[in-house]
């Protein structure tokens, strides 16, 4: 990596930071002026440019006591007004169509009646006009958490609101994307959906959060873009205004003390580098030719979009269906969405996973109970404890959806837990005359026992994230916790090797189809492992593809011991990289 | 109380586009029209974030009421049939 920490300044001193153990040998205050900070890489390939930090959202001051009651709530209200009006602006601005949509329904939401009238109520309960607004778009926002589904992700729209109104009555500067007038890499503490919308390509290089896991939203969208990310990056906020940086979205590395020309460089080689990807084309494969598939994970037949390149569905989430629903949705429009997805697949080859929900992903139908600690409750297949009906009329819809189609899925369940329950399910779902059926493996104690699932089960793939939050007892939301989630951990991928000798000793496919399969390099270690799919989101699969046409499968193998006996993560993804690019280079 | 009873069309349920028009066909209403779903509570329909906060997707069953008076009639008409069609499929064709 020779742009990382390798343009040293006379007279600066060298500060490295490692985000893994969260130890600094420089001061806190003041930014590294030649070194690497270091997070997760969420979205691979490289930028480098200047950085531009977004602001924080405001902090409100201590309570006022209010005078006169009308004017604070003039006050209130025009800051709503203020933000409404400064929302359709831009939306009025962008040329994004898709954008300028989100936009314009944000802004018709900071002028809310309701919210309005909230804040009015507020401000006549006692309150100034910071704290009513706060506390009004707290109130409005617990609503739309408990309407649950995709009315829920509204929630992040109000907490924008609310930060852009409080600053608006404080008098502080607009929170959001900042617009310097050239290129930048955006330095944030965490995005919020309404910041990334209007995140223009052209000018945002790549992104970088202090906070943030590899399933946060600054990730997710991140790869939609196909911009270079590094999340959970501790130091990121130190690095001062307008620093020149290098970001390398693999590697999960932020280097400084590099200049213009230096950046120049880095922007023309990752240019070259994506002309490269996108001549890549065909079925996931060694430099030797053995074959990996490489596969997509979708929501719903839109996502296939039209042109993907892939082998076919690796991970098919049948959530979307469900979510927010009062009622289940019937067996009817089931069929119907299934069928979509599996005639939209060229070739045919499609993973449909069961419903995932469960207390943590509440379905407000199920009726479960509430429980102390949703990640370990009653979800996945667990759900058919207590509504097996569910989970049945879902089967039935798929085995409808195979027969109108003529193509045959591969069906899944998610929490698959113990043999007993693989059992259970393989009979509920060959009882319908579903051929292939395979079960998620996300707990330890069910990638410890591969060999004894598959001979109920025709295949296996592997959900990296929850396997991760459940082998190192680690919440996936917590950003604190997000080095131990890293998909490089030698402890997770034991339980991955498990898995895939079990699958090559009973002669039946095994994927992965969490986050770990989008990174390239990690790409190889799994292949070497002997994991014989990789299922990701539609933007990770050139860069997948090329790596692993570049890389042989004796060096796949070697990479995976590598991993495998490395005591830490960064160690192993710097080792394989560098083994990796020797193989490349000979 | 005049009330009617509609049947969500919108794909995408009262979410996005669609609840914006119904909002804004809302606010166009001479009378104030509130909406429910089930036994629930009754919301402002011509707050935004009060029919977010529903829920209601497509398929749910919502009930539109408003005090009797003139015009009412007509109000609960012209939403309930707004509501019963698929607007998400109407922007997709351009309409």
């Amino acid at each position: 990596m020779p742009e990382t920490g390798t343009s040293p300044a006379a007279g600066v001193a060298e500060a490295v930071v490692t985000g893994a153990q969260g130890t600094r040998t420089a001061g806190t205050q003041r930014a590294p002026a030649t070194g690497t900070l270091r997070g997760l890489g969420v979205s691979p390939g490289r930028a480098a440019g200047r950085v531009c930090r977004m602001a924080g959202p405001p902090r409100l001051p201590d309570p006022l006591p209010v005078a006169d009651a009308a004017r604070e709530a003039a006050l209130a209200v025009r800051a709503l007004e203020e933000v409404a009006a400064d929302l359709a602006a831009r939306a009025g601005r962008t040329s994004d169509a898709e954008a300028g949509a989100i936009l314009e329904a944000q802004s018709f939401m900071a002028a809310d009646s309701g919210l309005r009238e909230t804040v009015e109520e507020n401000v006549a309960a006692g309150m100034d006009a910071g704290h009513a607004v706060d506390a009004a778009c707290d109130h409005h926002r617990r609503a739309l958490l408990e309407a649950g589904g995709y009315f829920a992700e509204r929630a992040a729209d109000l907490d924008d609101i609310r930060n852009r109104a409080v600053a608006a009555v404080l008098g502080l500067p607009v929170p959001g994307i900042p617009d310097p007038g050239h290129p930048f890499v955006l330095v944030a503490e965490d995005l919020a959906p309404a910041d990334t919308v209007n995140l223009d390509p052209a000018t945002v290089l790549a992104l970088v959060t202090e906070k943030g896991g590899p399933t946060s939203h600054t990730a997710i969208l991140a790869r939609s873009r196909g911009l270079p990310a590094v999340v959970a990056c501790r130091g990121a906020l130190e690095i001062g205004e307008g620093i020149w940086v290098s970001v390398d979205g693999t590697a999960g590395e932020v280097g400084t003390g590099l200049g213009e020309q230096d950046a120049e460089e880095i922007l023309r080689r990752a240019a070259d580098e994506r002309s490269r990807l996108a001549a890549s084309a065909g079925p996931g494969r060694t430099a030797d030719g053995h074959g990996v598939e490489l596969l997509l994970n979708i929501g719903s037949a839109a996502d296939l979009g039209a042109g993907v390149d892939a082998e076919g569905v690796g991970l098919f989430r049948t959530e979307f269906l469900f979510l927010g629903r009062k009622d289940a949705p019937g067996f009817e429009e089931q069929v119907a969405a299934y069928e979509a997805v599996l005639r939209a697949v060229p070739g045919g080859k499609v993973v449909v996973r069961t419903l995932d929900a469960g207390t943590d992903k509440p379905l407000p139908f199920l009726e479960l109970p509430e429980e102390p600690n949703p990640a370990l409750g009653v979800r996945g297949l667990r759900v058919g404890r207590v509504r097996q009906d569910v989970l049945d009329v879902q089967l039935d819809a798929i085995a409808e959806a195979a027969r109108a189609s003529g193509v045959r899925p591969w069906v899944m369940a998610p929490m698959v837990t113990t043999v007993g329950e693989a059992a259970d399910f393989a009979a509920r779902a060959r009882a319908r005359g579903i051929t292939r059926v395979g079960a998620m493996i996300e707990v330890p104690a069910a990638a410890l026992r591969a060999g004894h699932l598959l001979r109920e089960l025709d295949f296996l793939s592997i959900g990296t994230n929850d396997l991760s939050q459940y082998a190192f007892a680690a919440d996936r939301q917590h950003g604190e916790l997000a080095d131990l989630l890293d998909p490089w951990q030698a402890g997770l991928l034991r339980l991955v090797a498990e898995c895939a000798r079990a699958g090559r000793a009973a002669g039946k496919p095994v994927g992965v189809c969490g986050e770990a399969a989008a990174d390239p390099l990690l790409a190889t270690v799994l292949t070497g492992l002997g994991v014989t799919s990789l299922s990701m989101s539609a933007p990770s699969l050139a860069p997948v593809r090329e790596r692993l046409a570049r890389t042989s499968l004796a060096r796949c193998e070697a990479n995976a011991r590598i991993a495998l006996d490395a005591d830490d993560p960064a160690v192993a993804r710097e080792a394989v990289a560098e083994e990796t690019a020797a193989e490349h280079a000979a | 109380m005049p009330e009617r009873t509609v049947t969500i069309a919108s794909r995408t349920g009262l979410h996005a586009r669609p609840a914006k028009l119904f909002v804004q066909a809302a606010q166009a209403q001479g009378v104030p029209v509130r909406i429910r779903v089930g036994d629930g509570r009754p919301a402002l329909a011509t707050s935004m974030l009060a029919v977010l906060a529903l829920g209601a997707v497509q398929g749910t069953e919502v009930t539109l009421t408003a005090d009797d008076g003139p015009g009412a009639e007509a109000a609960l008409d012209s939403l309930a049939a707004l509501l019963a069609r698929d607007l998400d499929a109407e922007e997709a064709s351009g309409a």
